[in-house]
């Protein structure tokens, strides 16, 4: 079952490396960082996809590891940035962001995710089970960000991180899910992007910025 | 053969009404093209009526009695929306809302979100019916910031980024799901996330991994049934997307949502062997109706009432599908489908009646029965179908619950009463101004699709006295199954 | 043999003295180097040195004894810091005192001197620089505090010596609650020590500085006293860091010969060389923070070295299992 014991530790590096991403991704204010970031989760993933593939020599899952190599540390990325310059808003950032109190809210979300994947660990054969509490972190973290932050490309990261997350997730727990689900999943994603992208310009011609606090005008009345 | 049909024709029609060289043709081919979806989805359907479940395409989907019905729910009212969006449509591009491109991406987005329902509702693999949902959501985005208002923007922000994170959540539960399938089914890679699989060994699954999936699942598909703590978006999209995608997000995806949690529901019900999940249905489904019932009250736009009554409806229904008997689940399939008919109606016409007003307020549309008696009394006759008079069909369902109720759970029962009451007095006091009193207002350039409305109110009608015998199999078979 | 030790303990104080402003010239010069100018020699330092011992020392007429001896006393805490930390070897006759707390403790006597003495004079830029400096203490120690705790918690000791001799007990656990302390703790040297994210010893901007504005009222021999105990408390700092998370090649108890002495010195050379590049990097490669924004930055560093134990806490154990 296991090959060796670096390997598991070297997932357990990895998998604490996708947490402090996590962290730094809360603790950052300018957009632009935030997609390099998010770029070197995806990198970070991609490695243990590919550790966990020859841990179990499962061929199925360096397919799934070369999917995320393409999507989320090459494509998204780059998609990301372009629009970024297209929309003139590399140097957006979020100056009223309360860090340290978020971060004191995550450590809390750290907590309650290893509460909460405890019974699941215990129940599992891969030798990534361990890090199935941090996958969950990485997912709330990533929640907690879309919550707090109100520039339009900070919570879209989030929600593509909170998918990142997810996809560490089914690596961990289960050796990833099944290619073609996975397939779905990415096609799902990159289309979201796709409608995202084009959101941001609609929003962009109608609001003269990316900023949320222009969507918050429906209320019950 | 069938299937390939079922979904290959929706399939076909986005590609085919994403060209350019259909633009003047596209209100009809789309109108066509879900017509010809509605013959294949009631040829399955029919196949599946006579000759029992079946299983399809190297087990990958799945027909049986509950997602029969439903299917075929869905490909008639997606029909019949076909058809009222064609004069809609010509309104809103005479009124200069829209453009001819905004509405090639209508007529193809529409299509596509058709396919994904079907796939959804057919298929046997939990991982499939999440890519179809999600891409349901994608493809319904773009059409409720459709007239590109800032308002509808906003709307349609808060649909992407509400249902995005939910339907995450749901991707959480079925990780959990295929990971408790693992350790029963051990490592078979596709089969793993079939749900007839899963149905045969739910016993032997892992209750506490099952547990916590439904919980995620539920908070995942519930954000899209607009389950109250997570109904945020819903009347915003109602509201501000056109009447034509108000009318299938409450009539149809709503449902397909549902139809999601209450498959999970069965699987984990059976594994865990506890009315858990039940109860947490009920639980939610309470809360939602009450929430929906006391916002009506403050409603100001036409569209956002009727979408806080899907909502409290939605509550009813699952509160039901929580109930769980054969009486109870009867009732609220019977309630998903009169619900589903006569809601999407009531957007038709608050669609029309919006424009020949010129306004989404209330306070501004008033005197329909003067000035079009077609839309004034359809609208008056819709919502005494949505509240649940006799002879309509919500009032045998609501009818049913409501005794079920009592007999199960008597403290319940007033709570539902309540709801239902209180529903009553805000729809009731807000469309009767608009139906009566005086008003002045041009014609509409082209004439409104009625049609739709009267076919679905009386199909409602029927259902509240006769349901045929070969739908009450149907829903007898499904009710057993949902246990 | 006990002579023997005392003359490694003697040895390795001077090595410290001697190539703690060598190690904030490579910095110095790595940082010109990365931002295109050209560097200064290595010697800078040391002739900047030569230079202030050299001149004739003015004192501020208010200035009471306090101001006299405050670099003195700094002087004297950093070099005791440096005897303690086993930087080259764990078997010293002072690595008994080397307990990482006591270490915190060491180093905030030697703040408190240097804020009085900046007080002492009475300029509002002494008092500034002073309340500046004492702000960033108060909110670095207790993260400097929770990165040691995560070191206690593997190898079960807060003495520095038995946790570089425990780690060569075990070398193959990675643990991954290391990955957070380091970054925390290297959050709080770039904050203790006075460089860019939090303060910049390159300027002289009033509305930023912090550590200059305390030496502002110094000179001569008083002065270079103080610059040399800057650079020797980044060198122990340094120090301090690779014993806790780069500990190889420091020679450990039982190993005495002179070929393991020669080892340490070789790796202790190699590491410093690569720290300050990195160092300069960071500088480099990020802006000096507003001063309000510097608790932010601490806090960040206590959250991460928080979040560090808990890692290890709910993670690591299954790893030693």
């Amino acid at each position: 079952m296991l090959k060796s014991h670096l390997a598991a530790q070297l997932l357990n590096l990895l998998a604490a490396g996708l947490l402090l991403i996590s962290f730094a991704m809360l603790s950052r204010r300018r957009t632009q960082r935030l997609i390099t970031l998010f770029a070197w989760q995806g990198s970070i993933l991609f490695l243990s996809t590919c550790l966990v593939a020859y841990d179990a020599s499962l061929t199925e899952l360096y397919y799934s590891a070369a999917l995320t190599l393409i999507m989320k540390v090459i494509t998204l990325p780059w998609i990301l940035h372009r629009l970024m310059r297209r929309l003139g808003a590399q140097w957006d950032s979020e100056p009223l962001v309360n860090i340290p109190a978020t971060m004191l809210v995550g450590l809390v979300l750290v907590i309650f995710a290893f509460g909460l994947a405890e019974p699941i660990s215990m129940l599992a054969t891969t030798i990534t089970r361990h890090t199935i509490g941090i996958a969950l972190a990485v997912i709330l973290l990533s929640f907690l960000m879309m919550i707090t932050r109100r520039k339009a490309v900070t919570v879209v990261i989030g929600f593509l991180a909170m998918e990142n997350g997810l996809f560490f997730a089914a690596t961990s727990a289960t050796y990833g899910m099944p290619m073609v689900i996975e397939l779905g999943i990415a096609l799902d994603l990159l289309v979201a992007v796709f409608i995202l992208g084009i959101f941001f310009f609609q929003i962009h011609e109608q609001f003269d910025s990316l900023d949320l606090h222009h969507l918050e005008t429906l209320r019950e009345d | 053969m069938d299937l390939l049909l079922v979904l290959g024709i929706p399939l076909l029609a986005t590609l085919l009404l994403a060209l350019p060289l259909t633009r003047r043709v596209g209100a009809e081919l789309n109108a066509g093209m879900s017509f010809a979806s509605f013959l294949a989805v009631s040829w399955l359907t029919l196949r599946v009526a006579r000759g029992g479940p079946m299983l399809l395409w190297h087990e990958q989907f799945y027909v049986d009695p509950f997602n029969a019905f439903l299917v075929e729910l869905t490909a008639f009212v997606g029909f019949t929306t076909a058809v009222f969006s064609r004069p809609y449509m010509r309104t809103e591009e005479h009124h200069g809302r829209l453009t001819p491109r905004r509405k090639r991406l209508y007529h193809s987005m529409y299509q596509l979100f058709m396919a994904s329902m079907f796939v959804a509702l057919l298929t046997n693999n939990m991982g499939l019916l999440w890519v179809a949902m999600e891409g349901a959501t994608l493809s319904t985005v773009l059409l409720v910031s459709l007239f590109r208002t800032k308002a509808s923007l906003e709307a349609a922000w808060k649909y992407f980024i509400l249902c995005g994170v939910g339907i995450a959540q749901a991707l959480f539960g079925t990780l959990l799901l295929y990971f408790a399938a693992e350790q029963t089914l051990g490592r078979q890679g596709m089969t793993a996330l079939l749900w007839t699989h899963l149905y045969a060994v739910k016993a032997d699954l892992e209750p506490t991994v099952l547990a916590l999936a439904f919980v995620f699942l539920l908070v995942g598909y519930g954000t899209k049934v607009g389950l109250a703590p997570l109904h945020n978006w819903l009347p915003d999209a109602h509201a501000e997307g056109p009447a034509p995608v108000s009318a299938v997000l409450s009539g149809l995806l709503l449902n397909v949502a549902l139809y999601a949690v209450i498959r999970c529901k069965v699987l984990v019900e059976g594994s865990i062997g506890s009315v858990l999940p039940g109860r947490i249905l009920m639980g939610f489904g309470l809360l939602s109706a009450l929430l929906g019932a006391f916002f009506l009250w403050r409603q100001r736009d036409i569209k956002r009432l009727f979408a806080y009554s899907s909502i409290e409806h939605m509550g009813i229904i699952t509160f039901a599908f929580g109930l769980g008997g054969p009486i109870a689940n009867f009732a609220a399939l019977l309630h998903m489908t009169v619900h589903s008919l006569t809601k999407s109606s009531l957007f038709f016409t608050a669609g029309h009646a919006a424009q020949t007003a010129g306004t989404q307020r209330m306070d501004g549309i008033r005197g329909l029965a003067a000035i079009n008696p077609a839309i004034g009394w359809s609208l008056m006759l819709g919502s005494i179908a949505i509240l649940g008079m006799p002879p309509f069909g919500i009032f045998a369902s609501e009818f049913l619950i409501l005794t079920t109720a009592v007999h199960e759970h008597p403290w319940a029962a007033p709570l539902l009463l309540i709801a239902l009451g209180v529903a009553f007095g805000g729809i009731f006091i807000k469309v009767q101004p608009m139906i009566f009193g005086d008003g002045r207002a041009p014609r509409l350039p082209h004439s409104p699709a009625l049609l739709p409305v009267f076919v679905h109110l009386a199909l409602a009608l029927t259902l509240g006295i006769y349901i045929p015998p070969t739908l009450a199999a149907c829903y007898n078979a499904a009710a057993n199954l949902i246990g | 043999m006990r002579v023997l030790t005392f003359a490694r303990q003697f040895g390795e104080v001077v090595l410290a003295i001697a190539i703690a402003p060598l190690f904030a010239g490579w910095i110095a010069q790595c940082r010109a180097w990365l931002q295109n100018r050209s560097a200064p020699p290595l010697t800078q330092t040391y002739r900047m040195l030569r230079k202030l011992f050299h001149k004739d020392a003015a004192l501020a007429v208010d200035a009471s004894p306090l101001f006299r001896t405050a670099p003195y006393v700094l002087f004297g805490t950093m070099v005791l810091a440096a005897a303690i930390i086993p930087s080259l070897a764990t078997d010293l006759p002072f690595a008994r005192a080397a307990d990482a707390i006591a270490l915190i403790g060491l180093f905030a006597t030697a703040r408190v001197f240097m804020s009085l003495a900046a007080m002492d004079i009475g300029t509002s830029f002494g008092t500034l620089g002073a309340r500046r400096e004492m702000m960033i203490g108060f909110l670095a120690e207790p993260a400097l505090l929770m990165v040691l705790f995560n070191a206690f918690l593997l190898y079960g000791s807060t003495a520095l010596p038995s946790l570089v001799d425990g780690y060569a007990s075990h070398p193959s656990v990675i643990d991954p609650s290391v990955i957070f302390a380091a970054v925390a703790f290297v959050m709080v040297l770039l904050a203790e020590n006075a460089r860019v994210p939090i303060d910049n010893p390159a300027t002289h901007l009033e509305l930023t500085m912090i550590h200059e504005a305390m030496l502002l009222e110094y000179s001569a021999r008083h002065l270079a006293l103080i610059e040399w105990a800057s650079s020797l408390k980044l060198f122990n700092y340094a120090c301090i860091g690779f014993a806790l998370f780069l500990p190889w090649g420091i020679a450990i108890h039982g190993a005495d010969g002179a070929s393991a002495l020669l080892i340490a010195v070789t790796a202790l050379i190699v590491k410093l060389a690569l720290a300050g590049a990195a160092l300069a990097l960071i500088e480099s490669v990020s802006a000096k923070l507003r001063i309000f924004r510097a608790p932010e930055f601490l806090a960040m560093a206590f959250l991460l070295a928080v979040l560090g134990l808990l890692v290890h806490l709910l993670l690591g154990v299954s790893t030693h299992a």
